[in-house]
């Protein structure tokens, strides 16, 4: 292709010009109407934030959500993405469809889908009684393990598919090497499986922690109003109060965190590829 | 196989069976919700009927909420479609300096808190003097379209050997026929799955659309949520299911196209 090096350039131009007007422009603007206030540059507003109780709570809230659905995610996760990359035949469809699926359905579907079944009368509860783990059918809707679980639900497919996307890289005679050598099951899967799937791992955990961090439609519906977290406080005090200069805290500490999840997890695996 | 091994892999393959449930199972008692005849959610329900469809079309706001969303979506993802491949041939080919920067930023949307950019946003089209609701939804869903075409797309040309253009070339085709006859066919797969999901994401979009519509403008995912938050009856899950029905369809045309493993690629 023959094309002269100033002519491909310009082919990144449209898109490239886009977002940095509809996109990168305003969250900048946002940023600066948050630190650039009427009496100059001061942090007054995350210092006002900062220094309120029930704020605080609410960022614990949201860390502990986050840090609880990913780790459920993870304990999920990993064994189905080792599952998945050996699987062939029907339970491969099957397992396939199962994380694929979800992911084409909108999240409203999903979270109102856990409203039914996180009721008194709902299908976990049903299970429990039935399996003689609960004496009597509780509620789950509208409390924290409900939230975990469904969140976790919706989410897990992102932790499934990165891992899977390295662990079917792997060479299975790398494992067998390590059992003529004498390697034990444990110790193959601590120095061979674990290292090699470290970047998906990553990848997935920074996905479902990120999301479950900024997640706003799922504890609307599961959680209701009584619990907050910077997402739903975001959304609340532009929506409903009107309060920008809440709403801007709240949503540059989200934008800090997130990006910070983004940023952490790039060096990390960076990191590991040089190491390793 | 030793004994632990045998325990490890029995275990592997026991939670993958529960996590297909655990991933269907909500869909599954949504569509059987949606066809009791029960206003309360009991199941399995008293009987069965089909009066939470029969509510549908009756249903102010709902017909219209869709056309608005597919409305936007189809537009949206042609857009990012376009532009969006145009960016990635300029990153693959081109040797300026800033490129891997700027696939990062290109697919940075997807990593970001979508309330927050949708309060960004709108801050921003006001203060460039964009008020139509319409406008705003359309301007704000390219932005979220854009990062699952630039993703799949460059992953896709970034396999695609060049060299094929110039021997296409060679043996005769103008440059656009060449480009038209074997670089297209070669990322039809890639436009497909890009595509699907793109529109899939518009259609499901809340956290952005919310700061963009108006009493007659509404998306469906707002429309719906709305509703869940007014009355929450079974006719929901009559919507929830004609959904999920759609998304079946999605995949199985997705399948036979490029195939189950292909749509799980990250």
């Amino acid at each position: 292709m023959q094309q002269p090096q100033f002519r491909i350039w310009w082919l990144a131009v449209p898109a490239l010009g886009y977002l940095l007007i509809a996109y990168a422009a305003p969250l900048v603007y946002l940023l600066m109407r948050s630190v650039i206030r009427p009496e100059g540059v001061s942090l007054q507003l995350f210092s006002a934030f900062l220094s309120d109780d029930y704020n605080l709570r609410v960022i614990g809230n949201t860390l502990r959500i986050a840090l609880l659905v990913t780790l459920l995610c993870l304990a999920i996760g990993y064994p189905v993405a080792l599952a998945l990359a050996r699987a062939r035949g029907i339970a491969q469809v099957l397992l396939l469809t199962a994380i694929i699926l979800p992911l084409s359905i909108g999240v409203v579907v999903k979270a109102f889908a856990w409203q039914i079944v996180l009721r008194r009368d709902g299908a976990i509860a049903k299970f429990l009684v039935a399996t003689g783990i609960w004496d009597e059918p509780k509620r789950l809707l509208f409390t924290e393990p409900g939230l975990v679980i469904g969140a976790a639900n919706v989410f897990l497919p992102f932790m499934i598919l990165p891992i899977y996307s390295v662990v079917r890289q792997i060479d299975p005679r790398l494992s067998e090497a390590g059992a003529t050598l004498g390697a034990s099951p444990l110790h193959r899967f601590r120095k061979i499986i674990l290292p090699l799937t470290m970047p998906g791992l990553i990848t997935g955990i920074a996905f479902v922690f990120s999301m479950s961090l900024s997640m706003f439609v799922i504890p609307s519906l599961l959680m209701g109003d009584r619990f907050q977290t910077l997402a739903t406080l975001t959304g609340r005090s532009f929506l409903l109060m009107r309060n920008e200069a809440l709403g801007s805290a709240t949503a540059v500490v989200l934008l800090v965190l997130a990006v910070s999840v983004v940023v952490g997890s790039t060096w990390v695996s960076r990191r590991l590829m040089r190491g390793g | 196989m030793t004994a632990i091994e045998r325990i490890a892999s029995a275990m592997v393959w026991v939670i993958a069976a529960l996590a297909v449930v655990f991933l269907l199972a909500p869909l599954a008692i949504t569509v059987a919700v949606s066809f009791g005849d029960s206003a309360v959610f009991s199941l399995p329900p008293p009987g069965w009927s089909m009066r939470w469809y029969e509510r549908l079309p009756n249903t102010r706001g709902l017909s219209g909420s869709l056309f608005t969303s597919v409305q936007i979506a189809a537009l949206s993802t042609a857009v990012s479609l376009v532009i969006g491949t145009l960016c990635a041939i300029a990153l693959v080919r081109g040797e300026f300096r800033g490129r891997e920067a700027i696939a990062t930023f290109l697919v940075s949307p997807l990593m970001l808190p979508g309330l927050v950019v949708g309060i960004a946003m709108l801050q921003g089209f006001r203060s460039m003097g964009l008020r139509d609701a319409w406008l705003s939804l359309l301007a704000a869903h390219v932005v979220i379209t854009m990062p699952y075409v630039v993703r799949t797309v460059l992953a896709a040309l970034s396999l695609f050997d060049f060299t094929l253009v110039d021997a296409a070339r060679t043996l005769g085709c103008s440059y656009a026929q060449a480009v038209r006859r074997v670089l297209v066919p070669a990322l039809a797969p890639a436009f497909l799955t890009s595509g699907m999901f793109a529109f899939l994401a518009s259609m499901d979009n809340y956290p952005i659309s919310i700061f963009f519509t108006d009493a007659w403008t509404k998306t469906l995912p707002i429309q719906m949520l709305q509703l869940v938050e007014e009355r929450p009856d079974p006719m929901i899950a009559a919507i929830s299911t004609l959904l999920i029905l759609l998304a079946i369809l999605a995949l199985i045309i997705g399948d036979r196209l490029v195939g189950l493993k292909r749509l799980a690629d990250f």
